[in-house]
């Protein structure tokens, strides 16, 4: 992860075709040329280039960047996104700005939804599935263990994506529809914990529209 | 967005794709070719037979409403479990709305249950010898763990189809919900299901014609008094009205005693009949006790009575025996009868009367001698009714936590967990 400080925002143009490009959300360091769709990484003040995303992504989301929500309270916008492919198909990491700045994560898998933030926490090197973990002062269990790996991104992120090839993720389930998830495509591993929530829960304003669905 | 449709690569027929990219295999209905549908190019998983073949309840397509929000039926798959060599087959139907996901319908003999993706880690939770699961709150009991596998499937699935793939499956119930693991090499899985009966379902889809009726007693299927604790409390209330009932009619008797004296009795005495001196009954038409006391011991007495109206004559005439023997044999004292006898005259007018009284005893070796005393009560309090209606009040209590009983004995004969005492194995 590479910390930015500075401003709110941040605007420049895309290294590779020159159209303006836009880091609306302060903790973003990477964005997609909405135009080229180039992959930009700043670095200050420095746009680099960093590659392309191969294909635009089409899926069966809801989800898509601007669409609106809230949780606990706290309205959001979604700016971001990963897509990661695993043995069982594909999910999205739709990545939050919240109205007070903090910064979180709404995980979309065939439509199973859950919401959670960045979180300081020590875990081992590697985990079983069925191995509980404490993680703050809670009690996780670890529910499955997958390799899976970015197949594309979209819009700005709070850490760049590029370089990374397939690594490990561990979904972890507490009490009372407590989820937690353990990313180990850094070192040391990223903990991320939070809620499953149901589709109405987030009340989602600017999604996708489905044919027959209105 | 629109729903895409692919060309069958074995038969070439039309195969329309509903949910969108979420569908990872579908089912050709032409060929019965199981579709890989999660990469461009489509490859067949596999094949099933025509004999295969089974008619869905409910069309593929269609669309119900559940908790306010509409889904469509994007697949049915029938499962099947083997338990004891036999085989129970059951169908689930995959439920798709673009917003809120995927849900499931299961039906086994006209029983059906609308499940969800359980939120939340199921806790084990221990009771005697059943290994039950905590789930946001509360106790699933364990009912059944079987090996299941998809015999036929048809539509499209979030998933790729694993045909001939055994799955543990171990179901938990707390009525009306049923918690369901499967368990796979690769993960294990939570879901919720809610017991609905046909015409719940029939309701949902609007459907025209009735579904299957439900057979036999379902694994989550509610009790039908669903609350033997309201039961139990109304029941309650109701002995507690009837104890009200008694403490007013205790209050609101006059229990007053206007006659109380002592005689003395010889069979050798010719002139042994008695008439006692007048008193007076008070209040409305009630009843009337006259009990008598004796100091009989291992002996009989007769005492023919009438009570006696001193102005209009009428005569209320009665005879009551009174014996009272005692002693000890091989099991130790016995003793049969009572020296005390008691008796209630109902509805007698006010006025004043008087008791005439001719006792009798026996005259064998020489003659028998005895004293008695009799008190004369107006408006005793009765309670007999009472004491009669009380167990009464509690037949339909009784009744229904029998009935429950029968209906859980029923319920878990279908399980892991067969009382010995209807069951017939032996293991």
């Amino acid at each position: 992860m590479i910390p930015v400080a500075g401003s709110d925002r941040f605007e420049g143009n895309c290294p590779n075709c020159g159209a303006p490009v836009k880091f609306t959300f302060k903790q973003a360091v990477q964005t997609v040329c909405g135009f080229c769709k180039s992959v930009v990484v700043r670095h200050g003040v420095d746009l680099q280039l960093v590659g392309k995303v191969a294909d635009p992504l089409i899926d069966a989301s809801p989800i898509q960047i601007a669409t609106e929500g809230q949780h606990g309270g706290q309205p959001f916008v979604v700016v971001g996104r990963i897509v990661y492919e695993y043995w069982g198909g594909r999910w999205n990491e739709w990545y939050l700005a919240f109205n007070g700045g903090a910064n979180g994560w709404l995980s979309d898998a065939q439509l199973e939804y859950a919401i959670s933030f960045p979180m300081n926490a020590a875990v081992p090197s590697e985990v079983a599935r069925g191995e509980r973990l404490n993680l703050g002062n809670e009690t996780f269990t670890v529910t499955s263990h997958t390799r899976a790996r970015y197949v594309g991104v979209e819009g700005e992120m709070p850490f760049t994506t590029w370089d990374k090839s397939e690594s490990s993720f561990a979904d972890l389930r507490g009490a009372n529809r407590r989820f937690a998830t353990i990313d180990y495509s850094e070192q040391p591993p990223l903990v991320f914990a939070g809620l499953l929530v149901d589709y109405d829960d987030l009340k989602l304003r600017n999604v996708k529209i489905f044919e027959g669905w209105q | 967005m629109k729903v895409r449709a692919i060309e069958c690569p074995n038969c070439g027929a039309s195969v329309e794709l509903r949910g969108y990219s979420h569908s990872l295999s579908a089912v050709c209905i032409q060929c019965l070719s199981v579709i890989d549908t999660s990469q461009p190019e489509l490859t067949i998983l596999k094949k099933f037979q025509e004999q295969d073949r089974v008619r869905p309840l409910i069309n593929l397509g269609s669309r119900g409403r559940f908790g306010g929000k509409l889904y469509e039926i994007l697949g049915m798959q029938e499962r099947r479990i083997v338990v004891d060599g036999t085989a129970y087959s059951w169908q689930e139907y995959l439920l798709f709305n673009p917003y809120s996901g995927f849900r499931y319908l299961s039906v086994y003999r006209g029983h059906w249950n609308f499940i969800e993706p359980a939120k939340g880690y199921p806790e084990p939770a221990m009771k005697l010898v059943n290994p039950g699961l905590m789930y946001l709150g509360e106790r699933f009991a364990h009912f059944q763990t079987a090996e299941a596998e998809t015999s036929f499937a048809m539509g499209e699935f979030p998933w790729r189809l694993e045909v001939g793939q055994r799955v543990t499956v171990k179901d938990y119930i707390a009525p009306p919900r049923l918690l369901s693991e499967e368990i796979t090499p690769d993960e294990v899985t939570y879901s919720v299901g809610t017991y609905q009966t046909g015409e719940e379902i029939a309701k949902a889809f609007s459907l025209s014609t009735p579904l299957p009726p439900a057979q036999g007693i379902f694994a989550n299927q509610p009790a039908p008094a669903t609350n033997l604790k309201s039961v139990w409390v109304t029941c309650g209330l109701l002995v507690g009205a009837l104890m009200f009932l008694i403490t007013v009619i205790g209050a609101m008797s006059r229990n007053e005693v206007v006659f109380d004296q002592r005689f003395h009795y010889s069979s050798s005495d010719p002139e042994s009949a008695k008439v006692t001196d007048v008193f007076e009954l008070k209040g409305r038409t009630s009843n009337v006790e006259i009990a008598a006391e004796t100091n009989l011991a291992n002996d009989w007495m007769y005492l023919d009575m009438s009570l006696i109206n001193t102005e209009t004559g009428q005569a209320w005439d009665f005879g009551r025996e009174v014996s009272y023997y005692f002693g000890r044999d091989s099991d130790g004292n016995w003793t049969e009868g009572d020296a005390k006898d008691s008796v209630i005259i109902p509805s007698v007018p006010s006025g004043k009367y008087y008791l005439r009284v001719d006792p009798d005893m026996s005259n064998d070796n020489g003659p028998h001698a005895a004293s008695y005393s009799l008190k004369v009560t107006r408006d005793v309090p009765t309670y007999w009714l009472m004491w009669l209606a009380l167990p009464l009040l509690m037949i339909p209590a009784i009744w229904r936590t029998i009935a429950r009983g029968s209906f859980e004995t029923q319920r878990w004969a279908e399980s892991d967990y067969v009382s010995s005492s209807s069951s017939s194995d032996d293991d």
